[in-house]
């Protein structure tokens, strides 16, 4: 084909869709590594929360709970939250409590155990604190997270189906420039098949021409994928929020979308193989 | 496929060929070539010419009749097994069909290219065969740089750098001044003698006296006929030409 390429913008298209490809793969394993660092968080996880009017009543209840779950076996902390932790955590919601209007807040009083919090240990738990603590609730931290674990979940799956689209999206984009470039030379590809050219030889050329199409755009998208994902990695963890630092891409991920190109360009020179091989077939 | 048949390199038993729901452009077609004839395909514009010879470099299949090539039933042949067949032809088209952004070397490369030749082993036969033809200086020119008479020399070059065992020439001299169009069929001629089967078709009634020892085949209106005899059967003894009737 003249100049060995299929068409001029092809390149082009081809950085764009890998581009949107890396930063949508890097959102879906940033959201991954979120899920599961705070599912390891907070498996072990048990919250005690002693709600309790009278101040007094409320720190004998919590130092009771927090001395029989200490006695309980499986447990590996736990931690009376003091008066100050507490209040700096509602600070963002109620303000800086001071005087005597304040509004009464739970005593907690954080659990860890070894292996993940199920229903049974849950259950023990609960009937050893009600016997010394009438005023407390026991809830496994994991559960409070539930709807954001959901949340996570669905956008994992968005980003998934976005790859998927985009990879539907390059191979249409590839289709469309294989058969303009099919119409294009075809005068060149009778002769070629005239003189004894098969169909594997002609999908050879056109395979060649679109895989360095697909590689040169390829390095390019991911290039500018990776500096995205790198300028909104920088500004999420800006935010210093827990949920968000522990999205944080490892060497694996990283190893991924280094691979997203190369499968673009197997994409790309797939699609335009089946492609010239399917309309070489009409031809004699 | 059909079992091959010794001495016919072509035989065509009752081909008709029609476009879409038009009527025949070839009807009743029944002919053998044998191998190391020289052929003219003679008749008027429009008489089935170039369809014949369509048919003849497996650019198109009959709407009926049976064709053999090589021992080969051409027809029932499977498409991915026909480029083996086509690569023992040579074929100059009337319109040339050069690949325009290839060079006149690349152009007559094409074919040995196609078949696998590395390119270390081509650089001396296309030179040599572009020698040949007088086009050794413009080995590099994109057929657009190139006369017509030069096109048409390249397009001869790339029928024939194969060495095929059948040449099919479509109006080859028809862009040429008689000079070159002399010198032309003189190389045609050295093919022949060589071994090649020449078929060439022209309506230049002129040409077909410049070689003596040719057979005529004459279309008229898509049907055969045999001013030379040749469709006797059998075959003349002294030709390689013959058909049955």
């Amino acid at each position: 084909m003249p100049q060995g390429r299929l068409a001029g913008p092809m390149p082009w298209v081809i950085a764009i869709m890998v581009a949107l490809t890396v930063i949508a793969a890097a959102a879906g394993l940033a959201l991954s590594n979120t899920a599961r660092n705070a599912a390891d968080a907070l498996s072990g996880g048990v919250t005690v929360q002693v709600v309790e009017a009278n101040p007094a009543e409320r720190d004998r209840q919590a130092r009771a709970a927090a001395r029989v779950i200490q006695a309980m076996p499986g447990v590996e902390d736990v931690h009376i939250v003091s008066q100050e932790e507490v209040e700096k955590l509602i600070e963002p919601w109620l303000g800086a409590r001071t005087g005597e209007d304040q509004i009464p807040v739970p005593a907690l009083v954080d659990v860890r155990l070894r292996d993940p919090v199920d229903g049974e240990k849950l259950g023990a738990i609960r009937s050893q604190v009600r016997s010394v603590a009438p005023a407390a609730r026991v809830d496994a931290q994991s559960s409070w997270l539930k709807p954001v674990f959901k949340a996570i979940d669905s956008l994992q799956w968005l980003a998934l189906a976005l790859v998927a689209l985009l990879g539907a999206a390059l191979a249409a984009a590839v289709l469309l420039a294989v058969r303009n470039a099919l119409g294009v030379n075809r005068e060149t590809i009778e002769v070629v098949h005239l003189l004894g050219g098969t169909d594997a030889q002609i999908a050879r050329i056109f395979q060649r021409a679109i895989g360095f199409d697909a590689a040169g755009g390829g390095a390019v998208g991911l290039a500018l994928g990776l500096v995205a994902v790198l300028f909104l990695g920088q500004r999420f963890s800006g935010l210093e929020a827990g949920l968000v630092d522990s999205g944080a891409l490892d060497w694996f991920d990283w190893l991924l979308l280094a691979l997203i190109p190369i499968a673009g360009v197997l994409l790309a020179m797939l699609t335009a193989r089946q492609t010239v091989v399917r309309a070489l077939r009409k031809m004699l | 496929m059909t079992k091959s048949t010794d001495g016919e390199i072509v035989h065509f038993d009752n081909v008709g060929l029609r476009y879409g729901t038009d009527r025949e452009v070839l009807s009743d077609v029944s002919f053998t070539l044998f191998p190391g004839s020289f052929y003219f395909l003679t008749g008027a514009s429009g008489a089935g010419k170039t369809s014949l010879l369509k048919l003849l470099y497996l650019a198109q299949r009959p709407s009926r009749g049976m064709i053999r090539m090589f021992g080969t039933d051409a027809i029932t042949l499977p498409r991915e097994r026909l480029p083996m067949l086509r690569r023992r032809l040579g074929v100059v088209f009337q319109d040339f069909r050069l690949v325009q952004h290839l060079s006149a070397f690349d152009n007559v490369a094409l074919p040995l290219r196609v078949a696998g030749v590395p390119e270390r082993d081509l650089a001396k036969p296309v030179a040599d065969m572009l020698d040949w033809v007088k086009l050794g200086e413009r080995m590099h020119a994109l057929p657009a740089q190139l006369s017509g008479g030069e096109q048409q020399r390249v397009a001869i070059a790339r029928a024939v750098i194969g060495r095929p065992e059948m040449l099919i020439a479509d109006e080859p001299t028809g862009n040429v001044d008689p000079d070159m169009a002399i010198k032309l069929l003189r190389l045609f001629e050295a093919l022949n003698r060589m071994g090649t089967t020449v078929v060439v078709a022209t309506h230049d009634v002129h040409l077909l006296r410049k070689v003596p020892d040719s057979l005529i085949m004459r279309l008229d209106k898509g049907r055969l006929s045999d001013p030379t005899g040749a469709l006797r059967y059998p075959p003349r003894p002294s030709g390689g030409f013959g058909a049955r009737g």
